[in-house]
C-alpha cells in the first residue's frame, strides 16, 4: 500500500509543487480542499497522512477584542523564532447575500511579504459556532504541507462559539475591559474553553480588574480545567507589542504539556472527528435549505391551515427522503 | 458548494481615501462574492501575494493620487511574474479618461471612473471572473 501512495502523490505534479512550498501550488491546493472537489479531498486525504506535526492554535473572542492585531504579534514572533506559519482567518458570511467582507488582513498586511508566512483568508459559509468544515480542512492541509505553527481565528464570537476547543491544540480567549464584570467570567461557555486567558488592551487601568476576575475564576476552581491543565491568565497590550513573548512562551508550555501526556496526538484525532462532522453538517444543512426552499409555497399555506404538526412531519420525512 | 467570486479589494499606494474602496467591498459583498479587504497604502507587490495567498478571481485596485500609470504596471508586472495569468486586474478611481486605454494595453480588465454605478461594476467584476476563470456567474 506505502507504493501506490507516493506513486499517487508523484503523479500529482500541483501538490508536488506545493509540498515543495510554492506558494501559488499551495493556494490552489487549499482551493480544491474548501471546496471539497475530487482533486481536493484527494489532496486532503494525502496530506493527512503526512500531518499531525503541527502545534494548532486558535484565538477567539469578542468582536473588536484584538484578535487579527493579536495574530499579527504572535506570527512576528513566530517568524522570528524561525517557525513557518500558516495562518487561517475565519470572517462571517452574509446570511443574506451569502457574500463576504473579510478585513482581518488589514491588521497584518506588513506580515504578508515575510517569507515563511502563508495567511488565509475564508469566509463561514453558513457554520456557525465560530468554526467551519473549510477552515478545519485547511489547517489539516496546511499541516501536512509542513507549517509549524498554524493560527486559526474564529469568527467574533458569542457565549456558546465554542466548536474551537475541539478543534486545535491550544485555545486562546482573548478578552478586554469593559466587557462586563466578573460574572461573565463565571459563565458557561466561551470563559470555560480557554487553555489559555489573554486579557487585551492591558494598558487600560480597567485590565487589572478584569485580570483578577479571570484569575479569580481560574484559582477557585469555578473554570474547569481541561485534562488536567489549569489554564494561564495573561496580560497583553496586542496593539502595543507588550505580553506577547509570554504568550508566545505560554503556548509552548502548554504544547509541551500536551506532548507529556499523550495528549497532543489526542488532539489531531478530535479535530478530524470535528472537521468529519462539520463537512457531514454542511451537506445535511444544504438538504434542509433545499426541501425548505422547494416547499416555501407549501409552508405559507400550512401556516395559515394552522396546521404546524402535519407541516413538521412533511418536512422532515422530505429531508430524510433527499438524503 | 459552488465556487463564489474571491475579489481582493486594495487601495493602492500613498492614498488614504478609502470610501470608495469600502463601498464598492460592501457591494460585491452584496451581490454574494467573498472580497478580502486589505486596507490602504498596499504595494503592488503586497496586492500580489495577497492575491497569490487567498487564490483571489480578480484583484480590485483603488487609487485617486494620480499614480496609476506608475504603480499599475508595477502590478501587472508583479502578477507575471507570479503566474497569475488568469485573474483578473480592475482598476477605479480618479483616472482621466484618456488614460483607460493605456491601462487596458497594459493588461487591466477594466476601468471604472466616478459615477459608475455599482450594479455595473459588480457585473463587470463577474463578467472579467467569469472570463478569466470560468467561474459561472448567474445575474
Amino acid at each position: 500500500m506505502p507504493e501506490r501512495k507516493e506513486v499517487s502523490r508523484l503523479n500529482n505534479e500541483l501538490l508536488k509543487k506545493a509540498l515543495s512550498g510554492d506558494e501559488l501550488a499551495i493556494s490552489k491546493v487549499l482551493t480544491n480542499i474548501e471546496y471539497t472537489t475530487s482533486d481536493g479531498l484527494k489532496y486532503l486525504q494525502e496530506l493527512t497522512k503526512l500531518s499531525g506535526k503541527a502545534h494548532t492554535i486558535g484565538v477567539t473572542g469578542i468582536p473588536g477584542a484584538g484578535k487579527s492585531t493579536l495574530l499579527s504579534d504572535l506570527i512576528e514572533t513566530y517568524v522570528s523564532k524561525g517557525f513557518r506559519v500558516g495562518v487561517i482567518m475565519i470572517d462571517p458570511s452574509s446570511p443574506i447575500s451569502m457574500g463576504s467582507f473579510m478585513g482581518n488582513r488589514i491588521r497584518m498586511q506588513d506580515k504578508t511579504l515575510l517569507s515563511n508566512v502563508f495567511i488565509r483568508s475564508t469566509a463561514s459559509r453558513g457554520h456557525l459556532g465560530g468554526f467551519s468544515s473549510e477552515a478545519l480542512m485547511l489547517m489539516e492541509a496546511m499541516d501536512g504541507l509542513g507549517f509549524d505553527r498554524i493560527l486559526v481565528e474564529t469568527v467574533g464570537a458569542g457565549q456558546t462559539d465554542t466548536d474551537v476547543m475541539s478543534s486545535v491544540h491550544s485555545v486562546v480567549v482573548l478578552t478586554i475591559p469593559g466587557a462586563g464584570d466578573e460574572i461573565q467570567a463565571l459563565k458557561a461557555g466561551i470563559m470555560e474553553i480557554g487553555d489559555i486567558y489573554v486579557v487585551n488592551k492591558a494598558d487600560r487601568p480597567e485590565a487589572d480588574m478584569v485580570y483578577d476576575a479571570v484569575r479569580f475564576a481560574v484559582e477557585s476552581g469555578e473554570m474547569s480545567w481541561r485534562d488536567g491543565w489549569k489554564p494561564l491568565v495573561l496580560k497583553v497590550s496586542a496593539l502595543k507589542k507588550v505580553g506577547i513573548g509570554e504568550l508566545v512562551d505560554a503556548l509552548e508550555i502548554h504544547s509541551e504539556f500536551l506532548k507529556k501526556k499523550g495528549l497532543f496526538e489526542t488532539r489531531v484525532n478530535s479535530r478530524r472527528r470535528k472537521m468529519i462532522e462539520l463537512i457531514l453538517r454542511r451537506k445535511v444543512n444544504e438538504v434542509v435549505t433545499r426541501v425548505l426552499e422547494s416547499n416555501s409555497a407549501y409552508i405559507s399555506e400550512m401556516l395559515v391551515k394552522g396546521e404546524l404538526a402535519t407541516l413538521i412531519d412533511s418536512l422532515y420525512s422530505s429531508v430524510k427522503d433527499e438524503l | 458548494m459552488d465556487k463564489r467570486i474571491k475579489v481582493i479589494v486594495a487601495k493602492l499606494g500613498l492614498d488614504g481615501h478609502d470610501r470608495g474602496a469600502k463601498v464598492i467591498a460592501r457591494a460585491l459583498k452584496d451581490a454574494g462574492m467573498e472580497v478580502v479587504y486589505t486596507g490602504l497604502r498596499q504595494t503592488p507587490q503586497q496586492i500580489v501575494k495577497t492575491a497569490i495567498q487567498e487564490d483571489a478571481d480578480v484583484i480590485g485596485v483603488s487609487i485617486l493620487s494620480g499614480a496609476h500609470l506608475e504603480l499599475v504596471p508595477q502590478i501587472v508586472e508583479a502578477m507575471r511574474n507570479a503566474g497569475l495569468n488568469d485573474v483578473g486586474l480592475v482598476v477605479g478611481g480618479v483616472i482621466p479618461p484618456e488614460d483607460i486605454s493605456k491601462l487596458k494595453s497594459m493588461g487591466v480588465d477594466e476601468v471604472f471612473l466616478p459615477g459608475t454605478g455599482l450594479k455595473e461594476i459588480i457585473a463587470k467584476v463577474s463578467s472579467v471572473a467569469g472570463k478569466k476563470r470560468g467561474i459561472k456567474v448567474e445575474q
